[in-house]
Formats: structure tokens, C-alpha cells, sequence
């Protein structure tokens, strides 16, 4: 095939001379801004290459001018941040609880780091503001299973609820149903018996169920939940005799409790977060309306 | 008339007919249709779950997480895919003047075994298999049978550019041969696993963390430069000079940025992967070749604008070109942006984010999606040996609703990304992090809704679109003497 | 091909003539780059660093896992802490490369439309879990996490597990044949409440056993026994700095 060079009339450029469905080429220098900016991109990349962790070879790579890793640089970042905050913060692992309070700048800083700690950890379990829900204990409400002082609120953080870490706090209630301790027309009893204390009666129960409950409520249960319903911090059983509940108010979680308790577990942050943020979390958990 | 200039100058009078298969391409181009409303109302599908979770509906078939896999899917490969194969299908056998190598039994072998490699692959995701492969989810049978069906097709678009009755290879050619051979290796490295069982789909990568991470997206960063750049600058240099009847702007362009973009972008994929586990060295090196990587991009946008040049009076009369055009605008603007995210602080605040999300849409919206239709649109009327598409109008209607549909998009990705971005990092004024997650998911929720928004404008020009194509296909054909001759005849 | 021989020189146009040039032209330049970023991550030894208690899944965990990522939990949840200070401060220490090394396929994400899973082990109680996969919206009202309740009905396969373990063998994790052998108890011991799980404990140190209902350990135990070991395993307090460096 010849090639048959023309001269493009608008731009007054040549083609290539090839012809493919009708479609032609001009054969336009390149831009020169665009080879340029092009070079200087290249100067750049090469650059980049030259300072930074590059190009490798069999069984290493060149470290760069710079001697950056971004590992060395997050712990620096992180050291420094820590650092800025420990100026207050080891004063707050320092002072014990009374001591933060009659600090005001001291107590700033502890309820702000409590604040985003309880946002990032405590948050998607007991709800903003620490509100709670089945389950997972109102922090805010003042009905406290374990102990609403600091000192409790901080031992709690610190080891968890059953959480299997050293210090945990720990109990089982009996799995009365599911281990047959009572039979489920009992568990109908003391359950119903139950929600006398609850304050919420069940109008199907008659006088005999709930009476009959409240004996077998005096054997069964009395010992950790106390005579009168009142709970035990010593055992973690929540007042019964109250009308702030962790599971709920309706018969059958009552009930179901009975038969096969839940449990809850809370997680050890000893572990996890430093011991000034615990306690910044103890005074914000104190704070948020329940503390003793 | 009007169309002959339209579609502009063909073949030189006295050159012999070839009878070229046109069938194969008719498919894929209904296909294409078909699967860019499905794609299209499966991402409109996907936003409004994540505006309102209640639409996952509570069925494991309809959440989330097995969804996503079934947009990007369809649009990437059912989409974006059979405009590929049957634009390059189109392209091979007109620019080398030679019928498709391998008859049309195998074209359409190839036309089905792809159709059904699809429907498998997004019914097995919705059943929940899925390799969590991003762009690569199908189990490995299905890997299996794609391969073949891939090197069917490079058998055919070799075989014809073999037998090819023109001296040189035209560009375009050179851009699908470059998708084509590329896909097929990445496709191949990214998919090594090991079955359970023969008769099982489960299967193990062979591969683990950082360097299965690294093979990822070495995968999946050149699945976007060779699957939805270099495949659609293939459409680009076919369409749009023809379109405009205009000669492409630079053949040394051509030729730089051609080499230049396929050499740079298979370097880039660490770009996915920095400040994670993955060496620093890889990290440098991803970042650096994006930036290379810029100019060469720029390239084929230049090529294709300036094709345009002493012919941009045609925006006005061709609706069809005006995508073509806008889209490679978004091409220019989404290969700006990629190597502006490459850079590493920047990267910091972008990534993880709906930033990401905001620039792939740019790209497969603006770019992907609008050459696309700039291409169908051209194709349409001639394939179907149509005067023109039903309604001219219509077309306009579609352009400008799909463009208002990509700036809602766009816009409120970056803004709902930049926001994430910054409050994840945001410390208060005593060195403490200021907002937990859940803030920011709450805070981005309006930016979610007006995506959804623009996603539900681009579905609507979609089904105009799926509307005129039917129209025109089912309308009457024009009587003999009447037909547009852009087909076969020279209109010099 | 006569035509390149007659041709003084070799210009593009010597490519353009020849379909095969360009192809393996074109093969060249698409290989380069890939060859010097990926084979040298399997010859580097400090690629993934050197330190103790990464160990391969229990056999429930490694179930739990493949439903992860049968979900698709990739596309809105990352595994992969950056090296940044605040992602640092929210999620705990940056990931390193050993902590996925028994990953086939790596799960580190590219998009978080939920918190990141790096090091989700142990945040919560399992009974949490069970509630917020079941129904995250009654936990997280703002989530966006669609609810995976039917996870909890459905009884796992246990039958393969020893093919699951050898399968893994083949792509170069470390179980056993001691391992293999006992894939089935170790499976069922981690999900029934009261088993002797002593060579479990002792196999795989920090498993995290799930309350199961008694029965066959449902898909839902197996996920969370999964996400409860994510970044536990992992002893901070021993490496120093420099091994930390790649
Ligand atoms: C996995 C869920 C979970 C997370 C996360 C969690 N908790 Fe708890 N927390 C519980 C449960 C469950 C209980 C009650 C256990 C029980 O049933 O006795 C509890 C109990 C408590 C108690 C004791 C209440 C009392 O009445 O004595 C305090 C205080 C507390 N949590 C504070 C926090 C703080 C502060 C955080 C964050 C650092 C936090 N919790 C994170 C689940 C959680
Ligand atoms: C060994 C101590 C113990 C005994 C005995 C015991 N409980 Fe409990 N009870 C607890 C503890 C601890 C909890 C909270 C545990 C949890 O998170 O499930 C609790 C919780 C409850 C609750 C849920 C309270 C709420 O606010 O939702 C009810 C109801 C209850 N017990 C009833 C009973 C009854 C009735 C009996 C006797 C039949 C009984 N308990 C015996 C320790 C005990
Ligand atoms: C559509 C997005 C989406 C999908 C899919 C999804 N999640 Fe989530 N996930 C979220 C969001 C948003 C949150 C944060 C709010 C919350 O806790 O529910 C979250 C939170 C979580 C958390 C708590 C993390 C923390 O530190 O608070 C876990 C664990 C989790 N998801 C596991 C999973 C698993 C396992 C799957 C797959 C089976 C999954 N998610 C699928 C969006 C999603
Ligand atoms: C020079 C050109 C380009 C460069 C350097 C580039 C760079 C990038 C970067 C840095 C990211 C974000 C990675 C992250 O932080 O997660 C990204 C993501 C992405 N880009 Fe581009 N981009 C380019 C062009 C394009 C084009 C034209 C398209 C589409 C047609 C596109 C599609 C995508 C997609 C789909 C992702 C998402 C990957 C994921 O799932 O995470 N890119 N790109
Ligand atoms: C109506 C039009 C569309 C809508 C409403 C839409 C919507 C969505 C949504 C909601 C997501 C998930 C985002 C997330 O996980 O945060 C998504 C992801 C994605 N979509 Fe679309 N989409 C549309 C069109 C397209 C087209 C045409 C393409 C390609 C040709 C495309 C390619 C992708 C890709 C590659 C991703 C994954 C991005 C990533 O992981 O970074 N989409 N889309
Ligand atoms: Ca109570
Ligand atoms: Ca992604
Ligand atoms: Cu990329």
C-alpha cells in the first residue's frame, strides 16, 4: 500500500498518510507543555525514589536519602501526642480521685479524655450518655450492680465482669430451669412473685402463685438478690426491688432469666487503655448522673 | 443526509466490500444496554441501603455485602465489558479491512460463554459465594471459564488484526491489544487458588497478606488501567474522529502516550496500599509511577479533544458526540485526581473514604459510562442500518440528566469523604480524638442520600436511553435509496 | 516480516506493520513492573516480621472466617491499621505484615463504612456479638450494617474440615498432621459449652470460646469465635522497635 500524505486544511498539519475506515492521523509535535510537565513529573517521581524507601533488589531495597519509614514516623507522631497529654495525664494517674476533683484543670482533662474513651469503647454497649440498654447496664441511672463510688467504677474497668482476666468481678446465677433446680411451674411463681417486686404485678397471677413465689424466692434467691429484693454489690445481682432493670420488665425476660441467666460480661480495659485513661473514665462514668 | 456527514468519511468507493460480522457486535450492544440498567439499578439499590440499612431488608440475598459485588460486577464487566468486546469486535474488522478471524460460530460462542460467565458470577455472589477478591470475587470455576472464553477472544482479535488488508495497525487497535493481553495475565496471577474439593466452589488463595495484598491490587488498580482505560481509549480513538469526521490529533502522542501509559500503569499499584503492611519501598514506588503516570493519561485526552479541533460546531447537532467529548473531560479530571490521591499525606485523608468512591464514579460514570454511550449511540443507527436514533432529543434529555446525575454523585462524595477523612483525625484542643466512628457515619448520611439522588438521575437517562434503542431498533428501516451510506461508501 | 528486513531502520511504523512486535512489545512492557514489586516481597526477609503468636485459625475460627468472607464483610469493614497516629489512638497498634500471614485471601479492605476489624478481638463480649450481628440497629442506631440473623440458624458443615486444614497445608500454612487429625473435635470443642478443651487451648493458645447452642455450632458462632481472635494474637510487650521494621 502507498501512503498518501496530505495536508490537514484546518490546522494546516500533515497526516501520517494511512487511511483505516476513513479515519486519518495528523502527525502534530507533541505539546511541549505537556512533555515538559511530563519531564517534570518524571524529575519528581525520581526524586521521590531517591529520598524514600524504593526500589528493590533480590534481598533488599534502597532505604532512601531520608531514612524514612513510616513506622518510625507514626511511633514518633504518637509518642509526641502522648507526650503533650501526659504533661496532665501522669499528673491524673498520679492524684488519686479526691485529689482530681479539687483540680478543676486536672478534672477538665480527665472528664474530656473519659468522654472520647467512653465514645470509642464504652458507646456501642451502654449507649450514648452511658442510657443503656437491655443488657447492658444505664450507667447514668444510679442503679448500680457492682458499686457507683470511684474506686469501684474503676476496678470495674479495669479487670471487667466475668471477662476472664485476672480480678474480674465474678458470679453465676444458678441456671434454676435449665439445670432443673426448680420446675418451671415454680419459675412461673418466683417469677411472677418477682414482678410484685418489679412493680409491675402480673395480672394472671393469682395470690396462691405469687405467695407460693415469694417463699421459694425466700430459698432461692434472697441470698444474693437480698430479703427484700434490695440486690447484693457483693454478688453483682441487681435490685429487684427497683424499677431501673438490666434485662427488661415483661414476664417472660423474668422468667427466662431464671431458667437460663445471661450473664453479662463486660471487658477488661486494663489491658487495653493506660490506667490514667481508666480513671478519666471512672470520674466521666461517675459524672454521668449515677455516681455515689 | 445529515447522518452521512455525522458519521463521516468511511471506506474509499473503490475498495472491495468485506462482509463484515456485524451480528456479534448487534449482541453486544443490546447486552451492554441490558446490563447498564441492571448495574445502574443495583447501585441506586446499594446507596439507598446505605442511606437506609432498612433496605437490606433483612434477606441474605439482598444485603450489602453480597450486593456490591453484583454492581460493580455488572457494571465493570457486563457493562463495561460488552461494550468492550463488541466495540473492539467492531473496530478490528473495520480498521484492518478483514472479516472477524474465526467465523461466526466462535464469535458468538464467545458472545454466550461471556453472557453466561456473568449471570453465574453475579447469581453465585447473591448465594454467597464470593473469593472477597475486590473485582475478582467469582469462585474458581468460574475463573476457569473466563479464561477460556478470554483467550477465545484474543485468538479472534489477533487472528483478525493477522489477516488484516491495511499495512499498519491502527491505534485503537494497539489500546484493546494492550486490554486484552494485560487482563488476561492479571487474571491469571490474581487468581491462583487452590480448590477444597473438585466438586466444591470453595477455594484457598495461594497466596497471603502483604504479597496477596500487593498481587491484589496490582490486579485490581491495572484492571481499572487496562480494563476501564486502556479498553475504552481503544472506543475513543475509533469513535470520536469518526464522529467528528476529523483525523486523530497526534500520531507521535499516539505513540508516546501509548507506551508511556501501559509501561507506567502496571507500577502503580501500591498506590491501594499505603502506610499498611506492605513494605515502604512498594509504597514509594506505587505513589511515584502515578505521578508519572499523569501526563501520559493526559495524552490520550488530548488526542481525543484536539481531534475535535475545526469541528466543534458538531456538539451542538450530535448529542451522541457531546458524551464522548464530556467523557473524555472526566477522563482528564479522574486521571488528575488519581495521582493526586496517590500522593502519600494526601492518601492519608483520602483513603478508606467515600473520596475513593467519589473519584471511581467520576471515572466509570464520566469516563466509562459517557464514552460508552457516545459510542452506542454512533453505533446504534448503524448497525441496525437506521437513518438515526429514534429521537434526537431524547438523547439530549439523557445527557444533560445523566451529567446533573454525575455532579450530585461526585460532588457529595467528596465532600461526605473529606469530611470522614478529617473527623477520623480530628483531635480536640487537648491532644484527644474527638469523635468516635459512628459520628462520622452519622454526619455523612445527607451527603449519602443526595448520591442516591444522582445515582437515580443517571438510571433515568439510562432507560431513556434503553427506550430510543428500542425504538430505533424496532422502528421501520429506511427505504433503500434512503439508507445511510456511512456504512460502506466514502463521503469525502 | 520481509518487510522489516528491507527497512533500514526500525521506527514505529516497523511495529505497527507487525502484529506480533507489538504483541510481545507490548507483553515486555506490561511485565516490568509487576516482576520488580512482587517477586522481591517473597525474597526480602524482613517483608514480615519476625514475632511471636501468630498462629494458624482454629478450625472454627478458619470457618468463621470463610463466612467473613463469603459476606463480602471486606467491602464495608477494613482489617488493616495505617501506620498514622490517629488510627493508631482509635483502633490500637498499626497492623503488621505477620498478623495476616495465614490470611488466604488477604481481608485488608479498601473502604470503611464500619470500624475497623484489625484488632476487634476481645473489644466485646460474645454475647454482644450475637445481638449486634443479629441486629446491629438495636445496639448502634446509626449503623449501617445490615443484620445477619440468618447466620444464627444455619448449623455449619463439619464433616470437610480436615480437607479445609489440608487445603490450607498446600498454600503454606502450618497446620499439623496432629492438627488435621484432631479438626473436627478442636472444631466442636469451641463451640459446646463444658467440652474439654485442653488440646484446643493447647493447639490454638487465646481461641475464644463461644457459648453455641448445644447442638451443631451455627455459621454465627463460628463468625464470631473468628472475630474474637482478630489481633489478639500478637504479644506487643516483645518485640522491639527494629524488628518491627520491614
Ligand atoms: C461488650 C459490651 C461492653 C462494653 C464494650 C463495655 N461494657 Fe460496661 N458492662 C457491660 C455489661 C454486660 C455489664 C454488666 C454485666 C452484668 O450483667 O453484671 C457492664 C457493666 C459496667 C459497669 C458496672 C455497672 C454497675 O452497675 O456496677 C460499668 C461501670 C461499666 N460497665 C462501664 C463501662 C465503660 C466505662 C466501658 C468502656 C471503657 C464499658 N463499660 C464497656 C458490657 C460492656
Ligand atoms: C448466686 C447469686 C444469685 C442467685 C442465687 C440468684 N441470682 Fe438473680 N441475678 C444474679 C446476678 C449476678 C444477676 C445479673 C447477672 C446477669 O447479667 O445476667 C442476676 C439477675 C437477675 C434478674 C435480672 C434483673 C434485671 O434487672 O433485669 C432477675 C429477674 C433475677 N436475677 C431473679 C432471680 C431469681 C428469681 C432468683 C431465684 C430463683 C435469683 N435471681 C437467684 C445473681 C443471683
Ligand atoms: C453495609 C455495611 C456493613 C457490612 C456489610 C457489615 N458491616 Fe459491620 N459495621 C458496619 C457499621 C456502620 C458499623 C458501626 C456501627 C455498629 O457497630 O453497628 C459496624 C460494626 C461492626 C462491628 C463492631 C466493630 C466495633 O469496633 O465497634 C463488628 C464486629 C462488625 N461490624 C462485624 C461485621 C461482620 C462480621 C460483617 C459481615 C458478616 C459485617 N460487619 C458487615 C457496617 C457494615
Ligand atoms: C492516572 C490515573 C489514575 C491514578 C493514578 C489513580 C489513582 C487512584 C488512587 C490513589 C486510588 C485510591 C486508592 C485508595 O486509597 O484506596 C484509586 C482508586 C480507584 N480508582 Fe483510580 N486512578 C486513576 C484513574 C482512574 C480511572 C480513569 C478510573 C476509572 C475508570 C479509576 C478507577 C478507580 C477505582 C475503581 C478505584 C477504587 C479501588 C478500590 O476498590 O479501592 N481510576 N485510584
Ligand atoms: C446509577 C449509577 C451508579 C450508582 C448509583 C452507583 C452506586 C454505587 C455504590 C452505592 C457503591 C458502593 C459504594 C461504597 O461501598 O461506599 C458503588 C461502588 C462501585 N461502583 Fe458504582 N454506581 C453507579 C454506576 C457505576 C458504574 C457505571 C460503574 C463502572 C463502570 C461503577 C463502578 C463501581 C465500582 C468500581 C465500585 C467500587 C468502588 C470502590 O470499591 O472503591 N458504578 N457504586
Ligand atoms: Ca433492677
Ligand atoms: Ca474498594
Ligand atoms: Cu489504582
Amino acid at each position: 500500500m502507498t501512503t498518501h500524505i496530505e495536508k490537514d486544511p484546518h490546522s494546516g498539519t500533515e497526516t501520517t498518510g494511512h487511511v483505516w475506515d476513513g479515519l486519518r492521523e495528523l502527525n502534530t509535535p507533541l505539546p511541549k507543555w505537556w512533555l515538559y510537565t511530563w519531564l517534570a513529573c518524571i524529575v519528581w517521581a525520581f526524586g521521590l525514589m531517591l529520598l524514600y524507601p524504593s526500589l528493590p533488589y533480590f534481598t533488599g531495597y534502597w532505604h532512601g536519602l531520608l531514612g524514612y519509614s513510616t513506622r518510625t514516623e507514626v511511633m514518633q507522631d504518637v509518642a509526641k501526642i502522648a507526650g503533650q497529654r501526659a504533661l496532665v495525664m501522669d499528673k491524673v494517674a498520679a492524684a488519686s480521685f479526691e485529689q482530681i476533683r479539687a483540680t478543676p484543670a486536672l478534672l477538665a482533662e480527665a472528664q474530656t479524655a473519659g468522654r472520647t474513651s467512653f465514645a470509642n469503647n464504652c458507646q456501642p454497649c451502654h449507649g450514648a450518655g452511658g442510657g443503656g440498654r437491655p443488657g447492658y447496664p444505664a450507667l447514668a441511672a444510679g442503679a448500680w450492680l457492682w458499686g457507683g463510688r470511684l474506686e469501684d467504677i474503676q476496678q470495674t474497668l479495669q479487670h471487667g465482669i466475668r471477662s476472664g482476666a485476672e480480678g474480674a468481678r465474678d458470679s453465676q446465677m444458678p441456671r434454676f430451669g435449665v439445670d432443673g433446680v426448680l420446675k418451671p411451674e415454680e419459675i412461673v411463681q418466683v417469677a411472677s412473685f418477682v414482678m410484685t417486686l418489679y412493680g409491675t404485678p402480673r395480672r394472671e397471677a393469682s395470690a396462691e402463685t405469687v405467695a407460693a413465689g415469694a417463699a421459694l424466692f425466700a430459698d432461692n434467691c434472697a441470698a444474693c438478690h437480698g430479703e427484700k429484693g434490695q440486690g447484693n454489690r457483693e454478688f453483682g445481682a441487681p435490685a429487684l426491688a427497683s424499677r431501673t432493670h438490666l434485662y427488661g420488665d415483661s414476664f417472660e425476660i423474668v422468667q427466662g432469666q431464671i431458667t437460663n441467666p445471661h450473664m453479662g460480661v463486660m471487658p477488661a480495659w486494663g489491658g487495653k487503655l493506660d490506667p490514667a485513661t481508666i480513671k478519666s473514665l471512672a470520674i466521666y462514668v461517675h459524672d454521668l448522673g449515677g455516681g455515689e | 443526509m445529515s447522518d452521512a456527514v455525522l458519521h463521516g468519511a468511511t471506506l474509499p468507493a473503490r475498495l472491495p466490500r468485506v462482509d463484515y460480522n456485524e451480528a456479534v457486535v448487534r449482541k453486544f450492544m443490546i447486552a451492554a444496554m441490558f446490563w447498564a440498567v441492571v448495574a445502574f439499578c443495583v447501585g441506586c439499590y446499594l446507596a439507598a441501603e446505605m442511606s437506609w440499612p432498612a433496605f437490606n431488608l433483612g434477606y441474605e440475598f439482598t444485603n450489602f455485602g453480597r450486593l456490591r459485588p453484583v454492581h460493580t460486577s455488572a457494571a465493570i464487566f457486563a457493562f463495561g465489558g460488552s461494550m468492550l468486546f463488541g466495540t473492539a469486535m467492531y473496530v478490528v474488522q473495520r480498521t484492518c479491512r478483514a472479516r472477524l478471524f474465526g467465523g461466526s460460530a466462535l464469535a458468538d460462542f464467545i458472545f454466550w460463554g461471556y453472557q453466561f460467565f456473568i449471570v453465574m458470577a453475579a447469581l453465585s455472589y447473591v448465594m454467597g459465594f464470593s473469593k472477597s477478591r475486590e473485582y475478582a470475587e467469582p469462585e474458581w470455576h468460574l475463573d476457569l471459564w473466563l479464561t477460556l472464553i478470554w483467550v477465545l477472544f484474543a485468538v479472534v482479535f489477533i487472528g483478525t488484526l493477522i489477516k488484516r488488508a491495511e499495512p499498519h495497525i491502527y491505534v485503537a487497535n494497539w489500546f484493546y491489544l494492550a486490554f486484552i493481553l494485560t487482563v488476561a495475565v492479571l487474571h491469571l496471577g490474581n487468581n491462583l487458588t487452590v480448590p477444597v474439593s473438585f466438586w466444591g466452589a470453595k477455594s484457598y488463595a495461594l497466596f497471603s497478606g502483604t504479597q496477596d495484598a500487593m498481587i491484589q491490587w496490582w490486579y485490581g488498580h491495572n484492571a481499572v488501567g487496562f480494563f476501564l482505560t486502556a479498553g475504552f481509549l481503544g472506543m475513543m480513538y475509533y469513535f470520536i474522529p469518526k464522529a467528528a469526521n476529523r483525523p486523530v490529533y497526534s500520531y507521535r502522542l499516539s505513540i508516546f502516550h501509548f507506551w508511556s501509559l501501559i509501561f507506567l500503569y502496571i507500577w502503580a499499584g501500591p498506590h491501594h496500599l499505603e502506610y499498611t503492611a506492605l513494605p515502604d519501598w512498594t509504597q514509594t514506588l506505587g505513589m511515584a509511577f502515578s505521578i508519572m503516570l499523569w501526563m501520559p493519561s493526559w495524552g490520550g485526552m488530548i488526542n481525543g479533544l484536539m481531534t475535535l479541533s475545526g469541528a466543534w460546531d458538531k456538539l451542538r447537532t450530535d448529542p451522541g458526540l457531546r458524551f464522548s467529548v464530556t467523557a473524555v473531560g472526566f477522563y482528564g479530571m479522574s486521571t488528575f485526581e488519581g495521582p493526586v490521591m496517590s500522593i502519600r499525606p494526601v492518601n492519608a485523608l483520602s483513603h478508606y473514604t467515600d473520596w475513593g468512591i467519589g473519584h471511581v464514579h467520576s471515572g466509570s460514570l464520566g469516563w466509562v459510562a459517557f464514552i460508552s454511550f457516545g459510542a452506542l449511540y454512533y453505533l446504534i443507527p448503524v448497525l441496525w442500518g437506521r437513518e438515526r436514533m429514534y429521537s434526537v432529543k431524547l438523547i439530549s434529555w439523557h445527557y444533560w440528566i445523566a451529567t446533573l446525575g454525575i455532579v450530585f454523585y461526585i460532588t457529595s462524595m467528596w465532600v461526605a469523604g473529606i469530611m470522614e477523612g478529617l473527623m477520623w483525625r480530628a483531635y480536640d484542643s487537648q491532644g484527644f480524638l474527638q469523635y468516635s466512628f459512628i459520628e462520622s457515619i452519622a454526619a455523612v448520611h445527607p451527603f449519602l442520600v443526595i448520591r442516591l439522588v444522582g445515582g437515580l438521575c443517571f438510571l433515568t437517562g439510562a432507560l431513556l436511553m434503553a427506550f430510543n434503542m428500542i425504538m430505533t431498533i424496532i422502528g421501520p428501516r429506511p427505504a433503500l435509496n434512503a439508507m445511510p451510506q456511512a456504512a460502506f461508501v466514502a463521503g469525502e | 516480516m520481509s518487510d522489516i528486513t528491507k527497512k533500514p531502520r526500525f521506527t514505529h511504523g516497523t511495529i505497527e506493520r507487525n502484529a506480533f512486535i507489538l504483541l510481545v512489545l507490548a507483553l515486555i512492557a506490561i511485565s516490568i513492573g509487576g516482576i520488580v514489586e512482587i517477586i522481591p516481597l517473597f525474597t526480602i526477609e524482613t517483608t514480615v516480621e519476625h514475632v511471636k503468636g501468630v498462629r494458624p485459625y482454629a478450625p472454627l475460627e478458619l470457618v468463621g472466617r470463610n463466612i467473613y468472607v463469603r459476606e463480602g464483610c471486606y467491602l464495608c469493614h477494613s482489617q488493616q491499621i495505617r501506620s498514622l497516629r490517629d488510627e493508631v489512638e482509635r483502633y490500637g497498634h498499626f497492623s503488621l505484615a505477620a498478623e495476616s500471614m495465614y490470611d488466604h485471601p488477604f481481608q485488608w479492605g479498601s473502604k470503611r463504612i464500619g470500624p475497623d476489624l484489625a484488632r476487634v478481638g476481645g473489644k466485646y463480649s460474645n454475647d454482644w456479638h450475637y445481638q449486634h450481628l443479629q441486629n446491629p440497629q438495636a445496639l448502634v442506631p446509626e449503623s449501617l450494617m445490615p443484620r445477619y440473623a440468618f447466620l444464627a440458624t444455619r448449623p455449619i458443615q463439619i464433616d470437610n474440615i480436615a480437607d479445609h486444614l489440608r487445603t490450607n497445608v498446600i498454600v503454606g500454612v502450618p497446620y499439623t498432621s496432629e492438627d488435621i487429625a484432631h479438626a473436627q473435635d478442636d472444631l466442636l470443642a469451641q463451640a459446646t459449652p463444658g467440652a474439654d478443651v485442653t488440646g484446643l487451648m493447647q493447639r490454638y493458645p487465646k481461641a475464644n470460646l463461644v457459648p453455641g447452642n448445644g447442638r451443631t455450632p451455627t455459621e454465627l458462632d463460628a463468625l464470631i469465635a473468628y472475630l474474637q481472635v482478630l489481633g489478639t494474637m500478637v504479644d506487643f510487650a516483645d518485640p522491639s522497635t527494629e524488628n518491627l521494621q520491614q
